[in-house]
C-alpha cells in the first residue's frame, strides 16, 4: 500500500497506527471511556482489576478513563500550540527571506536572542508573570517554539529565493504575500512537514514537562504529565501507577518519531541532523 | 585565529546583555502588573499602590533594569518577595549542586557516546549500529520523567541499589555524594547521551564519502584505520559542538529531574519561585541558567575554531 506516493516501511507503519489509535481515543473519548474524567469511583491506587483495568490514581479516580480524556488534552493543546508556532514562524521565517535586508536583520537578531535562553526557562519565566491558564500557555508556547520554525522557514525560503521563477514573479509585479504563498510555500513544504512532526513531539514533551512541574495544564483537567505528577509518590510503594501516563506519552512520541523518520528518508535528510532543544 | 575567538566571545558578552534585557523585560514590562497578578482581583487601589510602592514598580522600567542589572553584576540578585531572603545566599549553595550533578552526568554521558558513536559509525548498518540507533531513538522520544521513574521502580524500590530521593547536605561525603545522586545523574546521561551519539555517528559518516577518504581506503587501510586516522580529526567541530550543545541541554534537563528526585539545585528553586510567583527569584534563576547556556555556546563555538583549521580564518 502507497501512502502520498510512497511505500512506508514497517516502522512508519506503527507509528501511524499508533498516532491514529491516539487520536481517535481522543476524538471519542467520551464515548470510550468507562468512568468520567473527575469522579472517585474507588480507593486510592486500586490494583487492576476488571472494573479499573489500570487501577486507580491518587484520589480513587479510574486510571484508564483519565488516561483517555487525558490524550484529548495533552495531545489537542501540543497540537494547536505546533499549528500556531507554525504560523507565525512560517510566516515571519519568509517575511525575512523575501522582505529584503532591514527585516531580516531586525526578525533575525530578535530570534537570536530569544534562542540563547534555554525554551523551559524562558516558559517558565513568562507563566510566571501570567500564570497558566491554557491560552497563555499555548500562546506563550507557540511564540518561544516559533523561532526554531523561524530558522528552518528563513533557510528554506532564502534558497528558494534566488529560483528564476520567484525573479520571474518579482518582474511580473506580484506583491510579497503573493510571491511568500504561491511561490515559496509549496517549494518549501517537503522540508516543513518532517519538521512539523518534529516540533510537535517537541511541544508535546514540553507540555508534558511543564505540566509534569505543576505548571502546564491546571487541573480539574485530565492531562497526561500532571497525571505522572499526581502519581508520583506511588513509586516508592512499588506501584506502577505514574508509569502509565509516561508510557502512554513516551508512545506516543515514539510514534510520530517513526513517521517522521520515514519522512526524512524520503527526503534524504540525515536523521538526528535537525535534532534541536 | 585569536581576534577571530575574541570576536567570538565579545558576542557571547552582548548577547549575556541582551539576554538580561529580555528576562527583566518578558517579566516587567509586558502587560499585566506583577503587583496586581500577585494580590490577585480582590485588591483595592490602596493596597494596589502601596505594594507596588514597596516593589519599586512606581519608578520607570529601566531605572529598575540598571538598578537590577548592576546589583547583579556585583553578585547581588535582590531578595526573595515571598520570605524575605537573600536570593544569592540561597541560590550559591544550589548552584553548586547543580554544578555538580551535571558534571557528574556530563563525564558519564560524554566518552560514552562519543565512543559508542564511532563504533556505531565502524560498523555502518550492521547489528550493533541499528541497535545503537534504536535504544538512542526511544531515549530522544520518551519524556525525561519516564525514565527516571522507570529507573526509581526497578533501582530503587525493587532491588534497593540506590536511594529512590536525592537529598544531599553540605556535610555528606563526596562518594556518599556521588551515590545518593546516582539515579538522578543515570537519568540526565541518558537523556543527553542519544544526541551526542547520534551525532557524532552521522558526522564521522559524513565525512566518509569525502574524496580523501576513498583515497586512503584506495591505499588500502582498514574501515576502523580511515575513521580513527582520516575521519574523526575532521569530524571533530561538530561533535565538539554538539557536546557542548548538550550540555548546555543538560542544564535545562536539570529542572525536571531536580524535582522528579527532589535534588536540592537550582531548577527546583526555580520551580518553586514560579509556583509562589516570586519574581526576582525566577529573575535570578533565570540569569543563571541563561548565563551558563550561553557560556558553554561560547565555549562550543571557540573550541570549534581552535579544532578546526578551515574555521580559523575569518571569511
Amino acid at each position: 500500500m502507497k501512502l502520498f506516493g510512497y511505500k512506508p516501511t514497517s516502522t512508519a507503519w506503527l507509528g501511524l497506527a499508533i498516532i491514529t489509535v491516539f487520536i481517535l481515543v481522543a476524538v471519542f473519548a467520551d464515548v470510550i471511556a468507562p468512568y468520567s474524567e473527575s469522579e472517585s469511583v474507588g480507593q486510592t491506587w486500586d490494583d487492576p482489576s476488571w472494573d479499573f483495568l489500570l487501577g486507580t490514581d491518587n484520589i480513587g479516580r479510574d486510571m484508564l478513563s483519565r488516561l483517555i480524556y487525558g490524550a484529548r488534552m495533552t495531545i489537542g493543546v501540543a497540537l494547536v500550540t505546533t499549528v500556531l508556532s507554525f504560523l507565525i514562524g512560517t510566516t515571519t521565517g519568509f517575511l525575512a527571506a523575501v522582505g529584503g535586508t532591514v527585516i531580516d536583520q531586525v526578525l533575525s537578531r530578535i530570534v537570536d536572542v530569544m534562542l540563547s535562553i534555554p525554551l523551559l526557562i524562558f516558559a517558565l519565566i513568562i507563566l510566571s508573570v501570567f500564570g497558566s491558564s491554557i491560552m497563555t500557555l499555548i500562546l506563550t508556547l507557540a511564540v518561544l517554539d516559533s523561532t526554531r520554525v523561524f530558522r528552518l522557514a528563513r533557510a528554506v525560503a532564502t534558497n528558494l529565493v534566488v529560483m528564476e521563477y520567484v525573479e520571474a514573479a518579482r518582474l511580473r509585479g506580484e506583491g510579497l504575500w503573493w510571491i511568500m504563498r504561491r511561490e515559496i510555500l509549496p517549494n518549501a513544504l517537503p522540508p516543513m512537514i518532517s519538521e512539523f512532526g518534529l516540533r510537535f513531539c517537541f511541544n508535546f514533551l514540553f507540555v508534558a514537562s511543564l505540566s509534569f512541574l505543576g505548571l502546564g495544564i491546571q487541573p480539574p483537567y485530565a492531562d497526561w504529565g500532571g497525571m505522572v505528577r499526581d502519581n508520583g509518590k506511588a513509586i516508592s510503594f512499588g506501584l506502577p501507577a505514574p508509569l502509565w501516563p509516561a508510557l502512554a506519552i513516551a508512545m506516543m512520541t515514539v510514534g510520530v518519531n517513526l513517521v517522521v523518520d520515514w519522512i526524512l528518508s524520503i527526503n534524504s535528510r540525515p536523521s538526528g541532523a535537525s535534532a534541536e532543544m | 585565529m585569536l581576534k577571530t575567538i575574541a570576536v567570538r566571545i565579545v558576542l557571547g558578552i552582548i548577547t549575556l546583555w541582551a539576554v538580561s534585557v529580555l528576562i527583566f523585560a518578558a517579566t516587567e514590562v509586558l502587560p499585566g502588573d506583577v503587583a496586581s497578578a500577585i494580590l490577585g482581583q480582590g485588591a483595592t487601589p490602596e493596597t494596589l499602590a502601596v505594594f507596588r510602592h514597596e516593589l519599586g514598580l512606581d519608578r520607570p522600567a529601566y531605572v529598575r533594569y540598571l538598578e537590577w542589572f548592576f546589583n547583579a553584576l556585583h553578585g547581588d540578585l535582590g531578595i526573595a518577595m515571598t520570605n524575605k531572603r537573600v536570593i544569592v545566599e540561597v541560590i550559591a549553595p544550589r548552584f553548586m549542586n547543580t554544578l555538580f550533578l551535571a558534571g557528574y552526568a556530563a563525564l558519564i554521558a560524554v566518552p560514552t557516546s562519543v565512543v559508542l558513536g564511532i563504533i556505531a559509525a565502524i560498523n555502518e548498518g550492521k547489528f550493533i549500529d541499528r541497535f545503537v540507533n534504536i535504544i538512542s531513538l526511544m531515549t530522544i522520544s520518551v519524556p525525561e520523567f519516564f525514565i527516571a521513574y522507570v529507573l526509581i521502580l526497578y533501582l530503587a524500590v525493587q532491588f534497593e541499589i540506590f536511594p529512590s530521593l536525592s537529598t544531599v547536605f553540605p556535610e555528606m561525603g563526596f562518594v556518599e555524594k556521588i551515590y545518593t545522586t546516582a539515579l538522578p545523574a543515570f537519568t540526565l546521561t541518558m537523556l543527553v547521551m542519544a544526541h551526542m551519539l547520534r551525532m557524532t555517528r552521522t558526522s564521522v559518516l559524513s565525512i566518509m564519502s569525502q574524496p580523501y577518504i576513498e583515497m586512503a581506503f584506495l591505499k588500502g587501510l582498514t574501515r576502523s584505520q580511515v575513521i580513527v586516522r582520516h575521519a574523526l580529526p575532521n569530524a571533530a567541530a561538530p561533535i565538539i559542538s554538539v557536546i557542548a550543545l548538550n550540555l548546555a541541554y543538560l542544564i535545562v534537563g536539570v529542572v525536571v529531574i531536580e524535582v522528579v528526585f527532589v535534588y536540592p539545585g537550582v531548577g527546583q528553586f526555580m520551580v518553586d519561585g514560579v509556583t509562589k510567583r516570586d519574581l526576582p527569584v525566577v529573575q535570578a534563576c533565570g540569569l543563571i541558567f541563561a548565563g551558563a547556556f550561553v557560556g558553554l555556546n561560547t565555549i562550543a563555538d571557540v573550541l570549534a575554531i581552535m579544532v578546526n583549521p578551515r574555521l580559523r580564518h575569518p571569511r
